[in-house]
């Protein structure tokens, strides 16, 4: 019994089938994202076969598995599999979610669909205080990453406060985090040409690259990674509220300032651990959550993992891609990002989907 | 009731209203009026703690506002802002973000959650636009589905802040119709309304508000004799009673010129 049904009786009449149609419409679009994530999934999985199997030599299917059956460490096949391919593969799926995500939540949080982490400096951020850690302690590496994710979060906030002092409006956020990033650029251009030997391949470093990364290196930052994502996935749903605008979801019971500073700081550590151990990427923290947000739609209980994986896809690919170009030399993973996903996003834009992609 | 007690308000620490005392009777409509600018949203976002009075406290049925968690408040007053960012989502998952104060942990809907939502569709006829984005609905449409948001938040105050603006004549009016209906159920509605011949007909009490304080807070009958809208908006005014639908029986309407 409907107790609304009392009040607005008068134009109130059984349109039980109109619902139920509608509900209907709303399992359909379930069903469409299973699809649509399990395709990601088998694309993601192909990816990785490829991400190990190709390279400057090929190894065989029959191959990998023989060689990770016996784990034998004197074959050339093994070690490279163990110690090149699979840390490789497993950073750019790392690096490639984890800037996707947090794409995603700066957008959302800051209601900015321009606010890639690249884009705002965070990235640079993150960049500067690695690049001071390797000046200042140049043999730990977990010291990296907290510097970079330190470097991520100071300038996160840094941006954020100048933007609300000065208004808070979705222009100024975007221009000063231009201005802090091109600051922040300049510092790292500066140590770089004084200290050269600080970081071992700059033109890696300041692009982003997996040429380094070795299964070590990847742990620390690794599970901050997966356990950043899990914990963002928890209250994503909040995130859908928040895109009501301060006001609602302060009315709707929602501690909006806490909210926020949260999922910056979740978004700060995604940024700073990726970084630590890419370098400086960009790009796919703007794109793939664009991309995913055409896909699958604004909930961002979907669209979070849905960026994920997009992300981890199109990082693995770009970085397959720069391995074997240019054969037995490699360009550094950015470069392709950039010569792919520049046209692809015009492309995008040009698509006529600007309303939907531009909030 | 909603009870403002030496309310001072502001944004950054500049008051706009001072030293306001107000208090908004259970089960009834009050209009917000006053000139641009003269603190209307402010007096009601503070009202619905979306803005942290300077001195003074604002209680509900006799309990300070601001010593209610979030979500407690939440489920006893809503607020429906007029500027707002419209989220890209269906019309169905807005009107479920008004459960957002009942979700757990794990914010999932319940059955009953589910009920409500539909409870609050139906109430508005929506059911044609549930899975239509609200970005593609028309400016009465989208603010009938945020009307169904707050149905299904369910609180017994509601503010609403220029409920009415830039919709057509025929919205307008449904959207007063549903504001009526909120009130039999005994919802205590305060609404800031630009429009003072739809304030002076639809309210229960009109708060004029000018220059930082409350001019006069009284029946629409009282606030309309006191001449005090002509003064301060610097109108003639003049109430008129016709039947405009045959059989429909004499309706008070109010006519307001500029003063020549």
């Amino acid at each position: 019994m409907n107790i609304l049904q009392k009040y607005f009786s008068r134009r109130y009449s059984s349109k039980a089938d109109l619902y139920g149609e509608a509900i209907a419409m709303e399992k359909s679009r379930k069903s469409y994202l299973l699809t649509v994530t399990a395709f990601l999934l088998l694309l993601l999985g192909v990816a990785v076969f490829m991400s190990i199997s190709f390279g400057s030599t090929r190894i065989a299917l029959s191959d990998i598995v023989t060689a990770l059956k016996e784990g034998d460490q004197t074959s050339t096949v093994y070690r490279t599999i163990q110690y090149v391919r699979i840390p490789r593969t497993l950073a750019a799926i790392l690096a490639g979610a984890a800037l996707s995500v947090a794409g995603v939540i700066l957008q959302s949080v800051l209601n900015n669909s321009l606010a890639g982490p690249n884009i705002i400096g965070i990235n640079s951020g993150a960049g500067l205080f690695a690049i001071l850690a390797a000046v200042f302690f140049p043999m730990s590496f977990y010291l990296k990453t907290v510097a970079a994710f330190t470097g991520a979060i100071v300038t996160t906030l840094l941006v954020y406060l100048v933007a609300k002092k000065t208004g808070a409006s979705r222009v100024t956020i975007i221009l000063s985090g231009v201005a802090v990033g091109s600051f922040i650029g300049a510092m790292i251009d500066t140590i770089i040409i004084l200290k050269p030997d600080a970081v071992v391949d700059r033109a890696a470093f300041l692009i982003g690259g997996f040429s380094a990364v070795t299964l070590d290196r990847l742990k620390f930052a690794g599970v901050l990674i997966v356990l950043t994502f899990i914990i963002s996935l928890i209250r994503s749903y909040d995130m859908n509220v928040l895109a009501l605008g301060d006001d609602s979801a302060s009315s709707l019971g929602m501690n909006v300032g806490v909210f926020r500073f949260f999922y910056l700081v979740l978004a700060a550590v995604l940024v700073g651990s990726s970084i630590s151990f890419t370098g400086i990427l960009g790009f796919v923290g703007l794109i793939v959550p664009h991309t995913s947000r055409l896909l699958v739609g604004h909930d961002n209980r979907i669209l979070l993992p849905v960026s994920a994986l997009l992300g981890s896809i199109f990082t693995l690919s770009c970085d397959l891609l720069a391995r074997v170009i240019f054969a037995p030399y490699e360009l550094p993973v950015g470069i392709i990002m950039s010569f792919l996903g520049g046209p692809f996003f015009i492309w995008l834009l040009a698509r006529g989907n600007r309303g939907q992609l531009y909030d | 009731m909603i009870e403002l007690v030496n309310v001072s308000t502001g944004y950054n620490k500049t008051p706009v209203l001072n030293n306001i005392n107000l208090s908004f009777e259970k089960g009834t409509v009050t209009s917000i009026i006053g000139k641009n600018g003269c603190g209307k949203t402010t007096l009601l976002k503070t009202a619905a703690r979306i803005l942290k009075p300077l001195a003074g406290t604002v209680s509900l049925d006799g309990r300070d506002i601001s010593r209610f968690p979030g979500k407690e408040l939440a489920k006893m007053l809503s607020f429906l802002p007029q500027t707002r960012s419209v989220p890209n989502i269906t019309a169905y998952n807005l009107v479920m973000h008004g459960r957002y104060p009942y979700l757990g942990f794990s914010r999932t809907p319940r059955e009953e959650d589910r009920e409500i939502v539909r409870q609050a569709i139906e109430s508005l006829n929506l059911e044609a636009y549930i899975n239509r984005n609200v970005r593609q609905l028309s400016g009465g449409q989208s603010q009938k589905v945020y009307l169904a948001m707050l149905l299904a938040q369910n609180t017994d105050v509601v503010f609403l802040d220029e409920p009415t603006i830039y919709l057509d004549i025929n919205h307008k009016l449904e959207i007063l119709e549903i504001i009526k209906k909120l009130k039999e159920m005994g919802k205590t509605i305060v609404m800031v309304l630009h429009d003072l011949a739809n304030a002076l007909s639809y309210s229960d009490r009109i708060c004029l508000l000018d220059q930082g304080e409350v001019v006069i807070h009284d029946s629409p009958e009282k606030v309309f004799e006191s001449r005090e809208i002509d003064r301060i908006f610097q109108v003639s005014s003049k109430q008129i009673r016709v039947e405009i639908e045959a059989g429909s029986g004499e309706q008070k309407q109010y006519l307001f010129c500029l003063k020549q």
